[in-house]
């Protein structure tokens, strides 16, 4: 323990001594978690280490460009009259001229959100592979089959079917395709070197899509008691005759819970990100300010990015199994039956 | 501002790996998982219920096996009990018949002494009247050797006839 403190009171000391400039934590911060053409490993000596990824751009203008995206690096480099706009509305992204055309890159998001992918489908079908040729009198499952199923069924049993309730199978697919979705992005966002760290489940249009597909799920399968509830609710009739009032409250409701669901997700796994990234530029904040504080600061911050990404395991977690757990709470409370029919169910 | 506006393109890709991943795992991931854990439990449930029975069935049987035993142990008791009254009845049986047959043959040992005593009495007399008659033939031949004897004999028989006849 000791040992490590040192080496790192000497590293912050090192870095002390190779300060030169000031750093732009809030440019290094955004810059980890916004979504880039490339995805960036380190800068070696000047020299930018980074993985190209493919460009695919269509524009009214000038039709359809796939290429990679070295040709546009350093920022504002013009290929095929396309650029990074480096300021502007659109900075950070490829615009054609002034204007944005429909960009479908492959993104550090992007690339990270297909590996991911590819993680979740390896993992889940290696672990449904596992029962294929075996009987249900057999052992259980050991190890990461053991897991995995572990897992599933701690979804499904504790928050699937008390939320959902009797027809739960129905949806018992989407909502733990949800969670492990969430939890193996959630993770991987966490690993900080290639193929991790891409801020998937940090970004926006992420989490909207889950949300939209929560929302999907919720109106669609929603029973007659459920629109009832919605369009003409059991309140005094003052509140919703002449003026709709408790019919407007509750169409709002039917798009804030998604929109909450969007939001929870989104701004935990970037402010976690935003976190780390904080915590960790201290190094590099403080090493200006001479060997002693920049020693000490190290330690911290090492201390600080140890403690933090504790916490945002737990929270990756955490947030997976509030989104799947709010899903099906949504769910449920659209597969809502009348009084009447849950008695005679009973 | 650029984070919380969604990206259109993203939207796409997110949308089209979400459905693959989610069309491929609600095919042949999860319900794969639940349906073995769930088929599982119905495993085990049936296993359990089946010890249950086969416990009980087992109890049952040694309840049985012991009502059985108590049983035999009644049985035997009962047929000891019969052996011995069986026994018992054939010695005294045994011993009537042996008192019976004694007594006949003691009855019949009497009869016979009886008889030959009879007989014997019976030749003891013949013998008695025949020595008598000797006798009294001797006595008689002896009385009367003389003629007048005789004759004085002979007259006062005859008066002892005549006395009785006329009597």
């Amino acid at each position: 323990m000791r040992k490590i403190l040192f080496i790192l009171s000497l590293i912050g000391w090192w870095m002390s001594a190779m300060a030169q400039e000031k750093v732009d934590v809030g440019g290094i911060v955004i810059g980890h978690v916004e979504d880039s053409y490339e995805w960036h490993i380190t800068t070696w000596n000047d020299t930018e280490v980074s993985i190209p990824l493919p460009v695919m751009v269509w524009s009214g203008a000038t039709g359809f460009h796939c290429f990679s995206s070295s040709h546009l690096y350093p920022a504002g480099t013009e290929h095929e009259g396309l650029r990074i706009a480096t300021e502007g509305r659109h900075k950070g992204k490829i615009v054609e001229g002034d204007v944005r055309p429909f960009d479908f890159s492959i993104t550090k998001t992007v690339s990270g959100l297909l590996i991911n992918c590819l993680l979740l489908l390896a993992i889940i079908l290696t672990t449904a592979r596992w029962y294929r040729h075996r009987q249900p009198n057999e052992n259980a499952p050991r190890g990461f089959v053991g897991l995995i199923e572990m897992t599933v069924m701690m979804i499904e049993d504790d928050v699937i079917k008390p939320c959902v309730g009797p027809d739960y199978k129905r949806f018992s697919p989407y909502l733990l395709t949800a969670f492990f979705f969430i939890l193996t992005n959630n993770l991987m966002g966490l690993v900080p070197i290639f193929p991790g760290g891409a801020n998937v489940t940090g970004n926006i249009a992420v989490t909207l899509v889950l949300a939209v597909c929560t929302f999907v799920a919720v109106n669609l399968f929603g029973t007659r008691e459920y629109w009832k509830e919605i369009l003409w609710p059991e309140v005094p009739l003052m509140l919703k005759c002449p003026l709709p009032l408790m019919p407007l409250i509750e169409l709002f409701g039917i798009f804030t819970k998604p929109f909450a669901l969007t939001v929870r997700l989104f701004a935990n796994i970037l402010a976690g990100h935003f976190i780390i990234l904080a915590i960790t530029s201290i190094i590099f904040v403080t090493a200006a300010m001479g060997p002693a504080i920049s020693g000490s600061m190290t330690v911290l911050s090492v201390a600080f990015s140890v403690f933090m990404n504790s916490l945002e395991l737990l929270v990756a977690f955490i947030q997976s199994y509030v989104f799947t757990m709010l899903s099906a709470v949504f769910i449920g409370m659209s597969r809502a039956k009348s009084e009447g029919e849950q008695e005679h169910r009973e | 501002m650029s984070l919380l506006l969604p990206e259109s393109g993203l939207l796409l890709w997110m949308l089209l790996a979400f459905g693959i991943v989610f069309a491929i795992l609600a095919k042949y991931g999860f319900p794969v998982i639940t349906q073995m854990v769930a088929k599982r439990k119905e495993y085990i449930d049936q296993s359990l219920q089946a010890a249950k029975t086969a416990n009980e069935q087992l109890q049952r049987l040694q309840s049985e096996g012991d009502a059985i035993l108590a049983k035999a142990r009644e049985e035997q008791a009962r047929i000891l009990k019969e052996a011995k009254e069986t026994g018992e009845r054939i010695v005294s049986d045994a011993r009537e018949k042996a008192q019976a047959e004694g007594n006949r043959m003691l009855h019949e040992v009497q009869a016979q002494i009886k008889e030959e005593k009879d007989e014997a009495i019976r030749d003891i007399r013949r013998q008695v009247a025949i020595l008598s008659v000797n006798i009294a033939e001797k006595v008689i031949r002896e009385k009367l050797d003389t003629n007048e004897k005789q004759m004085t004999m002979i007259e006062r028989m005859l008066d002892e006839i005549n006395n009785e006849s006329c009597q």
